[in-house]
């Protein structure tokens, strides 16, 4: 068995304290613990955090294998901290039945870098007309547990009704992409000056709105538990805060680029900031930051959208919408909530990986930092600044909209179930 | 003078009012036995259509041919764009072959910014129209047709058109004409209103620098030059309004709307004009509309672009000057 005893690390941003890792599980927390027979990493002031958990990749594989695959995807979520990412499931073919659920969560588990929970879709092929066999992918070995048509909405309402209804049988989630499809055909991008001033196609905030106002209705009255994706409206922060006050149990994610970038940023019609939901105002910027610190908002998910350079490197209107995320999380969020006195580093384990394990249902995942735990952990140093230089990314795609920009702490070590995965800064 | 042209909000007044001059130089050269220049004679200009636009074009190639320039012209149809070959692949190929200036117009909106910004090419680029963003030397063509009726051809060198209100109709929405109008009338003084039915404006238009109305006939007797758009049929389907008469009749310029202009103002189109839509018959043949005044005017506007973005510190139409002694 190998041990590893993390030094003096400020376990959640607290006193700094001894972690000793036994094989797969925390042995011990506590001060001046013994090295014997332990590999020691210093702390050295850095604070330990539980391993993070995103409930919002795109990790492409099956498929897109050019712009991401499972293997540099998960080494991509190691270097930024995760130890579990759900993988989103419009791939080719779209992952919409037992077998190729279980083709992805396989291939996690093969890599080891970091656990895969496969996302089923809600329909077939993500058509929003049929419900695809939910029951028999949470029956797979991969044991799908949310489920979503993210891309695309399910804007018809009874459809997203039954879906409510159905996944209650075994504890799953829908998490809806929302987003309204006839007020949004064509839509380029935010709706607002900004965009009446570029020419670019709008992407108004009540396209999102009204599918989150009709959803927390509809998981009201059939009793279920709804999960809202990346969510980028302060409209859409009013509803959600007011359905949670009714006791709705809806849950809603926001992506670091939404807590820090602006529509402003289209004016250089560089498509690195073309996104689905859009960048929004700073008005909404600000909203977000607020939720997200008050809890609103649950949780911080990446929406890592990997694409091939030549779907950036043209037109606006002619390129892919996303951002990769995974590798800059974590110093966005500290850069966006921490460094600003919003959240504090027991904030961050939370929105990080307790409430998106819970809200997956991760076992194993988003877990204390205690004697008998798994050792899932993230060792970040947030006395680091430095500029975002993608040639080091672990991710097969470079279309980062933070290139050349300043941001603050630095993820050196990660642990997925006692293994390091990550050893300052490197990838093991 | 910046390098590009890519927007008619980068022109500063005096920028604007020195294009508008030139172009009055320009003007005459056209009044000449022999209309040529021989200012780009050696330089290649490119003229990048990805999207039909016959006049535009052949106003830009008729500039550039009496300015002595050598002239491609590059349309996308059956080309290897329509072989899904990128915007970037297409002006660096024909960059390398020796290219001064890139006339691009394109569907996308910041086409032309992102060829002038993206590092791919070092040719200068001229904005001949993008998506529904701007088409800056529609603007200028327009502003100079309106300093040369309002003003005068030698009155109006050197001014702009500081207190002329302007009243520009129609979709709005879609428009790239209105955009690059705005911004320029605005930068030379004018007073713009936009007026269209609140469907076929902009969210976000409050923050312009213009005033915005519903009402056509209160804005007729308070300007000097009303802007008709074009406003295409197929808009009626996506519901911006519920039918073509019901449009004509509320934002349609017809005779007796025209009459209550006042006596001086004048009617403007960029073309090309819906007949029995935005504009009657019996208003596009009057001596008002400048229609046609505005096509003639496109040319030494885009010789006079050309000529500044190009021709560096040479006195534009001094060797003719030389010759005409």
């Amino acid at each position: 068995m190998s041990k590893t005893l993390i030094r003096g690390a400020k376990v959640l941003g607290g006193a700094p304290q001894d972690v000793l890792i036994d094989g797969e599980t925390i042995a011990e927390v506590g001060e001046n613990l013994s090295a014997e027979g332990a590999r020691v990493v210093e702390a050295d002031g850095k604070v330990l955090l539980p391993g993070l958990v995103d409930l919002h990749t795109h990790l492409r594989e099956p498929g897109r294998e050019d712009s991401e695959t499972v293997l540099t995807g998960t080494r991509a979520a190691a270097s930024g901290g995760y130890t579990a990412v759900f993988a989103m499931a419009n791939t080719f073919p779209v992952a919409d039945t037992a077998g190729v659920v279980e083709q992805v969560w396989r291939l996690g588990r093969e890599h080891g870098y970091c656990d895969v929970r496969p996302v089923g879709a809600v329909t077939v092929g993500l058509e929003g007309k049929q419900l695809a066999e939910l029951g028999a992918m949470h029956d797979s070995a991969a044991g799908v547990t949310v489920f979503s048509d993210d891309g695309k909405c399910v804007d018809d309402a009874v459809i997203m009704r039954r879906a409510l209804e159905y996944v209650k049988a075994f504890d799953g989630v829908v998490a809806q992409h929302a987003q309204e499809p006839r007020l949004t055909e064509g839509a380029q991008m935010n709706e607002g000056v900004v965009s009446a001033e570029l020419g670019l196609g709008g992407w108004p905030a009540v396209a999102e709105e009204s599918i989150i106002a009709r959803d927390v209705l509809l998981a009201d009255h059939v009793g279920s538990r709804v999960h809202i994706c990346h969510l980028s409206t302060a409209g859409s922060v009013e509803i959600v805060r007011w359905a949670k006050s009714r006791g709705i149990r809806v849950t809603a994610e926001v992506t670091p680029h939404h807590l820090l970038l602006t529509d402003e940023l289209v004016r250089t019609y560089n498509p690195v900031y073309k996104v689905n939901p859009p960048l929004r105002t700073e008005r909404d910027v600000m909203a977000l930051r607020e939720a997200l610190a008050d809890g609103t908002i649950d949780i911080v998910a990446t929406d890592h959208a990997p694409h091939p350079q030549e779907d950036k490197d043209c037109e606006w209107a002619a390129a892919a919408m996303g951002m990769i995320g995974l590798e800059t999380a974590l110093s966005v969020v500290q850069e966006t909530m921490v460094d600003t006195g919003l959240l504090d580093w027991a904030g961050v384990a939370d929105r990080m990986s307790f409430a998106p394990a819970r809200i997956g249902r991760a076992h194993g995942h988003g877990r204390p930092v205690s004697a008998g735990e798994p050792a899932n952990l993230t060792l970040v140093d947030p006395a680091y600044r430095g500029r975002v230089d993608p040639a080091g990314f672990a991710s097969r795609s470079r279309n980062t909209p933070y290139e050349g920009r300043e941001l603050p702490g630095r993820v050196t070590h990660t642990w997925l179930r006692g293994k390091a995965t990550l050893v300052d800064g490197k990838l093991t | 003078m910046q390098r590009h042209l890519i927007s008619a909000a980068d022109l500063t007044r005096d920028d604007a009012v020195l294009i508008l001059d030139t172009a009055e130089e320009m003007s005459r050269v056209a009044d000449r036995p022999i209309k040529k220049l021989p200012t780009l004679r050696g330089r290649t200009v490119v003229n990048l259509f990805f999207e039909d636009s016959t006049r535009t074009r052949i106003s830009f190639e008729a500039a550039e041919k009496r300015l002595s320039a050598d002239v491609i012209n590059f349309s996308a149809k059956g080309s290897s764009v329509s072989k899904g070959e990128s915007l970037k692949d297409t002006a660096q190929t024909l960059e390398a072959m020796g290219v001064d200036a890139v006339v691009i117009r394109h569907g996308a909106s910041g086409a032309p910014y992102r060829l002038a910004n993206s590092g791919w090419i070092d040719a200068a680029v001229i904005n001949a129209g993008d998506g529904t963003h701007q088409h800056p030397t529609q603007a200028l063509l327009d502003a100079f047709t309106m300093r040369r009726r309002l003003i005068g051809r030698d009155a109006g060198l050197g001014q702009d058109l500081s207190g002329k209100r302007v009243t520009i109709v129609g979709d709005i929405l879609h428009s790239r004409v209105a955009r690059s109008n705005v911004d320029l009338l605005h930068t030379l003084g004018a007073e713009v209103t936009l007026v269209a039915p609140p469907t076929l404006l902009p969210v976000g238009v409050e923050t312009w620098p213009c005033a915005v109305s519903y009402d056509l006939d209160a804005a007729l007797p308070k300007c000097d030059a009303v802007m008709m758009l074009r406003v295409q049929r197929e808009r009626m389907n996506a519901a911006f309004f519920p039918t073509e008469r019901e449009y004509s009749r509320r934002y349609g310029l017809d005779g007796d709307r025209m009459a209550k202009l006042p006596e001086h103002a004048v009617v403007m189109h960029p073309g090309p004009m819906v007949r029995g839509m935005e504009i009657t018959a019996e208003v596009a043949d009057s001596g008002r509309c400048t229609a046609v005044e505005q096509v003639t005017n496109g040319v030494s506007i885009r010789m006079a672009v050309l000529y500044l973005l190009l021709g560096g510190n040479e006195p534009a139409v001094a060797p003719t000057r030389t010759e005409e002694k």
